[in-house]
């Protein structure tokens, strides 16, 4: 049998599960990111600084992030296997995007907690 | 005769796609478009929160024609990439999986986005 190593989380039933759960939870922030925008007359640096100051919106962000990277990671993974089919070069390129994933979260956190 | 049969670019104008075929490439299009304007969002969050100047900046940015037409891009995808991103959790339940219902929801889809992308256009310039 045929065993993936490279995708999330090994499983096609585990991939589509999650794929769904941060989907859900990056529509969910985006509708949020999208509700406060629209509900300032004009998006002063005073307002948008402040909604990122509080906790509950770092986390919320850092949820979201996790949640890309997740959902991302997915696709990407899926898109590579269909199109890459020479499996140094897919799994190369599938490195380098797990690195450039893993400086978005880091680069995420220092964002939000200022180190 | 070998099955199945990979058609490469060249003969992708031979063939007669349905509507949910291209529903379908577009939501991979669509994500893959949105997962390359990642850094330039994340960028642009650092961008906003560090200090007042570096906000306007980034405001300013924004109105320039190339950021207008990638942003335009960017909400456009994103707006379709959400939209077939529903139709797919209806399908999950069970909707839209006979030969008419798939063709008219995908050809929904792709007409309220095609709408949206026109609306953002007026509204982005």
């Amino acid at each position: 049998m045929v065993k993936s190593i490279t995708s999330l989380t090994g499983s096609g039933l585990k991939d589509w599960y999650l794929q769904r759960i941060s989907a859900i939870v990056l529509t969910v922030y985006l509708f949020f990111l999208l509700g406060f925008v629209c509900s300032q007359s004009s998006l002063t640096y005073q307002s948008w600084s402040s909604l990122f100051a509080e906790s509950w919106m770092k986390y919320f962000t850092l949820l979201a992030m996790l949640s890309l990277i997740v959902h991302a990671w997915i696709g990407i993974w899926t898109v590579l296997t269909d199109y890459v089919k020479v499996n140094t070069l897919r799994a190369l390129l599938q490195l380098v995007f797990v690195l450039g994933f893993f400086t978005y979260l880091v680069w995420t956190i220092r964002i939000l907690w200022g180190f | 005769m070998s099955n199945p049969k990979n058609i490469g670019f060249g003969d992708l104008m031979k063939y007669k796609f349905p509507a949910t075929a291209i529903a379908s490439i577009l939501h991979r299009i669509s994500g893959v478009l949105l997962f390359l304007m990642i850094p330039s969002l994340i960028c642009a969050l650092d961008e906003s929160l560090k200090n007042q100047q570096s906000f306007l900046m980034v405001a300013e940015y924004f109105q320039s024609p190339l950021w207008r037409f990638l942003l335009w891009l960017f909400f456009s995808s994103l707006f379709y990439h959400v939209l077939a991103g529903i139709k797919h959790l209806f399908m999950d339940m069970g909707f839209f999986e006979t030969m008419r219902s798939g063709r008219v929801a995908s050809s929904l889809v792709i007409v309220i986005s095609l709408v949206a992308a026109v609306l953002l256009g007026i509204e982005l310039w």
